[in-house]
């Protein structure tokens, strides 16, 4: 899968880090990143939506077993650190778990593979994968920001979450910079949240189409390693996200 | 990499898959993995129960074995002492039927020693009588001389 010929490589490069964007201005959509976000949400939650009807309190299958393992570990590192009461945390985490996992595993995929086949179909610019467009990292991340915000709000009222804008971390003699801080601390998680996992799944994706520019027959010394230790990075990516979220919902649940 | 309006529709797809997670999702596989739970929990409770009775089973099994035995033994000690007594018994009857017999034989000895001695008597008095007839070649008169035969019989 070298360049094709009549591209020179930073075109090919280029082209690889171009989302297809349709429309002007603010009002642009990134139709790859939507369409397979939406594509792999759907598909892998209506399996998990299939499992979970299925489920039987017996002897589960296999594929039972592996979605309940997935369960699992988010029920158990919300159980650990969540100590609210809230319905919402425990799904939220699956959800972001999941679909960045497996929006992370497409690029897996040779990079060159889904590109290829929409070219078929006349789509000329397409990347793959989805947590490689900011878009989608800050679209998570700010709704997480949005569900931090209404629960400090919620939990602790208006005037409890003022006081502690105001008084932590340096008691309420120092309110102005204690504000401040909260609002550069607040600022800063999604900000983290969001350009973390797309860093880290640019800069694969980057490396990717690196290697996929050296000749054919010594990509595999460099891609079957680094494909290898990216299945690490993807998880660890959606695992760091889904941790992060509930540590920043549990810190909105809990007064200082 | 710019910001537009991508991360709308992203923001939209991600609160329907929270959405739909939390209403389809989550919901039926965290009760089927707790009722698996409880059901395991059941499980583990009734095998420590079932361990348990079979200890009690195995204890009352020993118990009645130990009773069994020891009931046996006494029987054993009991019919051992039944026949001892038995054999005992046996051995003073057959004593006092064996003295009872050897006094019977000897009472019979004793009596046809008597008899003997009478019938003996008897002959030597009639011999005597007919020695003495043939001595005094006469008619002696058995009834005159009845006395002295007697004295004579009686010193045999």
């Amino acid at each position: 899968m070298a360049a094709q010929a009549p591209q020179s490589t930073s075109e090919y490069i280029l082209h690889h880090l171009t989302n297809n964007a349709q429309g002007s201005g603010f009002w642009t959509f990134h139709v790859d990143t939507l369409a397979v976000s939406a594509i792999i949400g759907f598909v892998v939650f209506g399996l998990l939506y299939l499992v979970g009807r299925k489920a039987s309190p017996g002897v589960p299958g296999r594929l039972q077993n592996f979605v309940e393992m997935v369960v699992e570990l988010v029920d158990g590192s919300v159980k650990g650190i969540f100590h609210g009461k809230n319905e919402l945390v425990a799904p939220l985490a699956l959800t972001i778990f999941v679909w960045v996992f497996m929006m992370n595993a497409m690029d897996l995929l040779p990079i060159d593979l889904l590109p290829k086949l929409v070219g078929y179909a006349g789509v000329h610019e397409f990347k793959s994968v989805p947590t490689t467009d900011p878009n989608l990292t800050f679209a998570m991340s700010l709704s997480v920001f949005g569900l931090m915000i209404y629960y400090n709000y919620k939990i602790k009222g208006a005037d409890g979450f003022a006081r502690e804008a105001m008084s932590s971390p340096f008691g309420p003699k120092l309110a102005p910079i204690n504000v401040l801080f909260r609002i550069i601390e607040d600022i800063a998680k999604p900000l983290s949240l969001a350009l973390r996992l797309f860093g880290n799944m640019y800069a694969g994706e980057m490396i990717f189409i690196l290697i996929a520019l050296l000749p054919y027959w010594v990509q595999w010394l460099l891609g079957a390693p680094w494909a290898i230790f990216h299945i690490l990075i993807i998880t660890l990516q959606a695992y760091i996200f889904m941790m992060l979220t509930i540590v920043y919902l549990s810190m909105a649940h809990e007064s200082h | 990499m710019d910001i537009n309006a991508t991360l709308l529709g992203q923001a939209i797809t991600f609160a329907i898959l929270v959405w739909f997670t939390m209403r389809f999702v989550w919901p039926p596989l965290m009760e089927a993995m707790e009722e698996r739970a409880k059901r395991i929990a059941d499980g583990l409770a009734a095998a420590d129960k079932g361990r348990h009775d079979l200890e009690l089973a195995e204890t009352r099994a020993k118990t009645i074995l130990r009773e069994g035995k020891q009931q046996a033994q006494e029987n054993i000690i009991h019919a051992q002492k039944r026949a001892d007594e038995i054999i005992e018994e046996a051995k003073a009857n057959a004593r006092t039927e064996g003295e009872r017999i050897v006094a019977a034989a000897r009472d019979q000895i004793t009596q046809e020693t008597q008899q003997a001695k009478e019938q003996l008597q008897r002959e030597v008095g009639r011999l005597a009588l007919v020695g003495a007839e043939q001595v005094l070649m006469r008619e002696v008169d058995a009834n005159a001389h009845r006395d002295v035969l007697d004295k004579l019989a009686a010193r045999l």
